[in-house]
């Protein structure tokens, strides 16, 4: 039987490994990607929680799950129209060179 | 640990730290794609069958999909030869492992985290839509507006706006 601390390690494990991409890559849409992950991190927490936790019958991780999916749907819309609109005004998605707020 | 879990586990953990550490960028959307179907499969096994399935729509469907599309459009031979730079890799690598040394310190020290699976508690989508059109109900229909905003501020963001003002 899977217990739950091996769900919290994985979860956590690949909450470092987004963090770890969206420290070092240098590419704007890779950093967003590594944040998603993070996103998803914390969301297959909230579904191992509900699982094993005392009262599964209530829903309540499966819903905030559900929410936390739209909201990183919209996050990631918005964030890449953000880096094609960046792109269009500088020519590149390297975030090194991405220093300046003039327009 | 069953053998299916570590399967899983290592098709996920493979498919994001490939994701995170190839070079060419369309690649790693690809192995992205693969480590949020790993991702769904976990839920499938954890019993929230609609959550998984939500999953492969949103993330694998659409999330990465539109990432190709940004990286196509984007797409600049100049951007792709430059190499990560060394000491940001390394410093960016530290940090990293020194989150996941704390969060599984915490992981394994805790006493709860050690419980065993309880029976199969059932989530099917017909209590998921109940639950949504009576207790949730408001954050749904919250949801529904920040979509619509979501979507069309994204259209407007990403409009080229040098055809007006010719």
């Amino acid at each position: 039987m899977n217990s739950l601390q091996s769900y919290l390690l994985l979860s956590s494990l690949l909450f470092s490994i987004g963090l770890a991409g969206a420290l070092t890559r240098r590419n704007a849409i890779l950093v967003l990607i590594g944040i998603e992950l993070m996103l998803n991190a914390a969301n297959l927490n909230f579904i191992a929680f509900w699982r094993y936790g005392p009262a599964p019958e209530v829903l309540t991780g499966i819903m905030f799950t559900i929410f936390s999916i739209s909201i990183a749907a919209a996050e990631a819309a918005v964030g890449l129209s953000i880096i094609l609109a960046a792109y269009r005004h500088s020519r590149t998605t390297d975030l090194d060179q991405m220093n300046s707020l003039k327009g | 640990m069953t053998t299916s879990f570590m399967i899983l586990a290592v098709l996920t953990v493979a498919g994001t730290a490939a994701a995170m550490g190839l070079r060419n960028a369309v690649h790693c959307v690809l192995a992205l794609a693969l480590g949020f179907a790993g991702i769904a499969m976990l839920y499938l096994q954890l019993g929230a069958q609609f959550v998984g399935f939500t999953q492969i729509l949103v993330y694998v469907g659409a999330v990465a999909i539109l990432a190709v599309f940004a990286i196509m459009m984007t797409h600049n031979d100049k951007s792709m030869a430059l190499p990560d730079s060394h000491s940001a890799w390394v410093a960016g690598c530290i940090v990293a492992v020194a989150v996941f040394a704390v969060l599984a310190r915490a992981i394994v020290s805790s006493s709860a985290s050690a419980q065993t699976q309880p029976p199969q508690p059932a989530a099917t989508v017909q209590q998921i839509g109940n639950a949504l059109m009576h207790r949730f109900v408001m954050p749904l229909e919250i949801m529904g507006l920040l979509l619509t905003a979501a979507l069309i501020g994204a259209v407007v963001i990403a409009m080229d706006r040098r055809e007006e003002m010719k």
